[in-house]
């Protein structure tokens, strides 16, 4: 049986099916980092003490930069299928793909540093809000990458055959891709800056 | 008809750029006022509103909500509302005086 609209609009929500999936599923991800935060207003709130500026500021600022830039890349991907270039589109999501990488091995340092230096989760309330919300976000990051890499490489053989369709999952990656930068633009104030 | 869509896609891409730099630039202005000796309350208040802004940029050009069907921004107000109960909640609980008495 066929998928049914997954290029055309569905006349009842004027969307292609995938794109209200992706947005309903966001919506139960926001609940979800929302607990979350919720957790940590409690857990501070209640601290007697909480750490002021002691994790690596400089490393998370360029990890930042890092997301965000690879959320352009990843809107150009699009972009660049929305004017049929497929060559452009390879390139910035293969870059989107080496910024997830990137990322992850600037975390990887500051876990290694933690660990190294005996900061586990049990040790205090902060870390371990700190280890559930960042480690919650990098499973969310390499999810991404999954996908990403799978439309980078085998998954984008569907643009010669269906590239309006291609060009939808292209944009529902996104629209993922950018909800987890978000999420990190959070993130980053809450448990770093403040 | 081709070319003119071709066009259209060209003006968005001049907006992400622009939203780029804004985020990058956000983000060296929000790491520099936390080297500030702002009061705690001060702090927190310009950081949750610089993230915001950055959070909003995002949503509404990278994740297009700026011109997105009706459907999708009932289920964003809908989200939103439960999200707001989410945090609200706890906080009432705190301020409840009789848990602490």
């Amino acid at each position: 049986m066929e998928i049914p609209y997954t290029v055309d609009p569905r006349p009842d929500t004027g969307l292609f099916n995938a794109k209200m999936g992706i947005w309903l599923f966001l919506a139960s991800e926001v609940m979800l980092f929302g607990a979350l935060f919720t957790t940590y207003i409690l857990l501070r709130v209640g601290a007697t003490e909480w750490p002021h500026h002691e994790l690596d500021i400089p490393l998370a600022t360029l990890n930042t930069a890092v997301l965000i830039s690879s959320s352009i890349t990843m809107v150009m991907a699009w972009a660049s299928l929305m004017m049929k270039k497929f060559n452009r589109y390879k390139l910035y999501m293969g870059l989107t793909f080496l910024a997830g990488v990137a990322f992850l091995v600037i975390k990887g340092f500051e876990y290694g540093h933690h660990f190294a230096t005996g900061e586990l989760p049990e040790k205090t309330t902060f870390l371990a809000i700190y280890f559930t919300m960042t480690g919650l976000h990098g499973l969310h990051v390499i999810g991404g990458m999954i996908v990403n890499g799978y439309f980078w490489g085998p998954g984008s053989k569907m643009w010669k055959t269906e590239p309006e369709r291609f060009t939808n999952r292209i944009e529902v990656a996104g629209l993922y891709w950018h909800f987890v930068d978000l999420v990190w633009i959070f993130l980053f104030p809450v448990l770093y800056l403040l | 008809m081709d070319s003119a869509h071709s066009e259209d896609i060209q003006k968005h891409v001049r907006k992400y750029v622009v939203v780029f730099v804004a985020l990058l630039a956000l983000t060296l202005v929000t790491v520099a006022v936390s080297y500030l000796d702002l009061s705690k309350t001060g702090a927190i208040v310009v950081a949750l509103i610089i993230a915001t802004v950055k959070g909003s940029l995002v949503a509404t050009y990278f994740m297009h909500l700026i011109s997105e069907k009706r459907m999708i921004y009932m289920s964003l107000i809908l989200t939103a509302v439960f999200f707001a109960v989410l945090m609200g909640l706890p906080l009432f609980h705190h301020a409840d005086p009789i848990i602490y008495k």
